[in-house]
């Protein structure tokens, strides 16, 4: 007791100022995730949860079903979970990957005494200050099978119009350029301040023991990174793992689509045709499980190549 | 775009050939049209009337402002653009005030729950929208928060909150902690410390965390779908849709509102870019 009072007395301070975010989480955060958990026990939809109709209020009439859905889910019964993992997996390893090489390519560019630098650098930011929604939008005229530009050009170099979003695979191909469109000047910018962070006297002792250019990339500069580079490759794949706006408003709006994500699939479930809160919660529950897995492997990596340092 | 794999490191002393200096110009512009030519074509789209989205190599023809006229007089885009922008700037003050204390207390104190905290914040971030929307859906119906500005600016926060935190305590990690000291001796609290001292070095953090919170709620999409259901309370996300919907194709009119959309975006984009690289890696490296 007297060790708890002891505690608090020290700690009274600390505690007090982080009581507020704790507050919100718990309430914002912690409180549906444990409702969320709880569904995913449950066979809840729009028929049997508590709702009220008029001046009507009709109770809850679901039950528990236990791993029931999980079940399902996993054995391929309903939702096709491992035809849609595949795609989220492909699409997010697609999307961090080509938004690290050319974030990486152009910061090295900008890194160097070039004339407009500043030029340059607003420029290739731009595509961030606009929201992913109006993007989105923006390219779905641009990729538009009848009237897009981009057919447009194409017809008139003689090569023939594509259906860009009438084709699962061309779909698939247009979502993720519109992602990486959206999403290269982050990694740029963070790339850009990491190399900016390495000492410019490491560069110079490896010229002066004649390193190549290449190797000077390959000893100096990616290990020079790696600090950042971890923080926004874990923070890319999440996200991009998360990315909703981009392959609903371009492709998901419509009835089933074999180029949903894991997300879109779920918020789908939840909100079209009968709302199955189950379902979706079970979704939701096996995606967050999946992120988490890979959020400590990869972490686990990370420290492990520190240590081997 | 082109060139990611073919460029060299940084050179220093750089002198460079007359060749290199080309290839890094060309792969620089490249790079810069085609991270310029949708917004160009978007605001030139928008500029050619009603149906001129149908003709977009045509350059000939009148250019005017009769799409912006539209939407600004015959729809509700200007509420919607209200909406927005309370629930924008409802979420970014709420998430960076609850947040900047905990991040510096996280930061510079020691004390039970600290680690718990800081993967609490870093997990959170790792929750799928999808994890949360239904539960908060029906804790807001009960709370008769639904189609409301305060229900989706506190479900904004559960975005905001966590990731301001995390970046701020990266960003007071950068500052001396000599400071604090300093401030300590000349007899402030631990919160006057913060409040006087931390709290305006911080600025470059807090206006990157800022950002950060209001440019995601202002393009939030999913979460503004399913909880604001009256056409009074829609946000630009959801007001967007109904331009460009199955019976409907007024690209035209969805052109301009797109620009004006990304306007005040991009403002507020370009007024904290200039701290962005330093709050962003500071944030970063001390993962």
């Amino acid at each position: 007791m007297t060790r708890i009072r002891r505690s608090f007395e020290t700690h009274w301070y600390a505690w007090a100022m982080v009581l507020p975010v704790v507050l919100v989480l718990a309430v914002l955060v912690g409180y549906p995730l444990g409702r969320g958990i709880y569904l995913s026990f449950t066979d809840a939809n729009e028929a049997n949860v508590a709702r009220t109709i008029g001046v009507n209020h009709i109770p809850a009439t679901y039950h528990f079903v236990g791993l029931d859905n999980y079940w399902k889910v996993l054995s391929g019964q309903e939702g096709h979970f491992y035809s849609r993992l595949t795609w989220t997996v492909v699409w997010t390893a697609s999307c961090v990957l080509l938004h690290y090489a050319l974030g990486l390519g152009l910061a090295l560019l900008l890194n160097r005494k070039v004339r407009f630098r500043a030029l340059y650098r607003v420029l290739l930011i731009l595509p961030w200050a606009v929201p992913a929604f109006v993007a989105t939008f923006s390219w779905r005229l641009i990729f538009n099978e009848k009237y897009g530009v981009l057919n447009a050009v194409l017809d008139r170099l003689g090569l023939g119009t594509v259906d860009w979003l009438g084709d699962t695979t061309l779909q698939k191909i247009s979502a993720v350029a519109v992602n990486v469109w959206l999403g290269v000047p982050f990694m740029m910018v963070a790339i850009l301040g990491g190399l900016q962070a390495i000492p410019g006297e490491l560069h110079e002792a490896a010229e002066m023991d004649g390193a190549s250019p290449w190797q000077r990339f390959r000893h100096v500069t990616l290990p020079g990174l790696r600090p950042v580079s971890g923080t926004v490759i874990l923070l890319g794949t999440i996200w991009t793992f998360n990315m909703f706006q981009v392959i609903y408003l371009l492709v998901g709006q419509g009835a089933s689509s074999d180029s949903e994500i894991l997300v879109t699939y779920s918020y789908r479930l939840a909100f079209q045709g009968v709302r199955d809160y189950a379902g979706s919660a079970t979704y939701g529950i096996l995606i967050l499980s999946l992120l988490l897995v890979f959020a400590v492997f990869y972490r686990r990596m990370l420290t492990r190549q520190e240590t081997a340092r | 775009m082109s060139s990611s794999t073919a460029t060299k490191p940084v050179r220093l002393r750089g002198e460079r050939s007359r060749a290199a200096s080309v290839g890094l110009h060309t792969a620089l512009v490249a790079a810069s049209l085609v991270s310029l030519f949708p917004v160009l074509f978007v605001v030139y789209v928008s500029l050619r009337g009603r149906d001129g989205w149908q003709e977009p190599m045509r350059l000939t023809g009148g250019l005017g402002l009769s799409n912006y006229g539209h939407i600004l007089g015959q729809t509700k885009f200007l509420t919607w653009f209200g909406n927005s922008l309370v629930v924008a700037l409802g979420s970014t003050v709420l998430g960076v005030l609850v947040s900047a204390s905990a991040g510096y207390a996280v930061s510079r104190m020691r004390f039970p729950g600290h680690r718990p905290l800081m993967w609490t914040f870093l997990v959170v971030q790792m929750f799928p929208m999808a994890v949360l929307i239904v539960p908060l859906y029906t804790i807001l119906g009960q709370l008769e928060l639904l189609d409301s500005y305060l229900g989706l600016i506190l479900t904004y926060c559960s975005v905001s909150v966590p990731f301001c935190a995390w970046m701020l305590k990266g960003y007071f990690d950068s500052i001396p902690a000599e400071i604090d000291e300093a401030g300590r001796v000349d007899g402030l609290t631990p919160f006057g410390t913060f409040w006087r001292l931390i709290v305006p070095l911080a600025r470059p953090g807090l206006a990157v965390t800022a950002f950060y919170s209001f440019i995601t709620a202002w393009g939030e999409v999913a979460f503004a779908s399913q909880f604001m259901s009256s056409e009074e309370h829609y946000t630009l996300a959801v007001g967007l849709q109904t331009f460009v919907g199955q019976q409907k194709a007024e690209w035209g009119l969805m052109t301009a509102a797109a620009v004006l959309i990304t306007i005040p975006a991009g403002l507020v984009f370009f007024l904290a870019q200039r701290h962005l690289v330093a709050g962003l890696t500071a944030g970063g490296t001390k993962g």
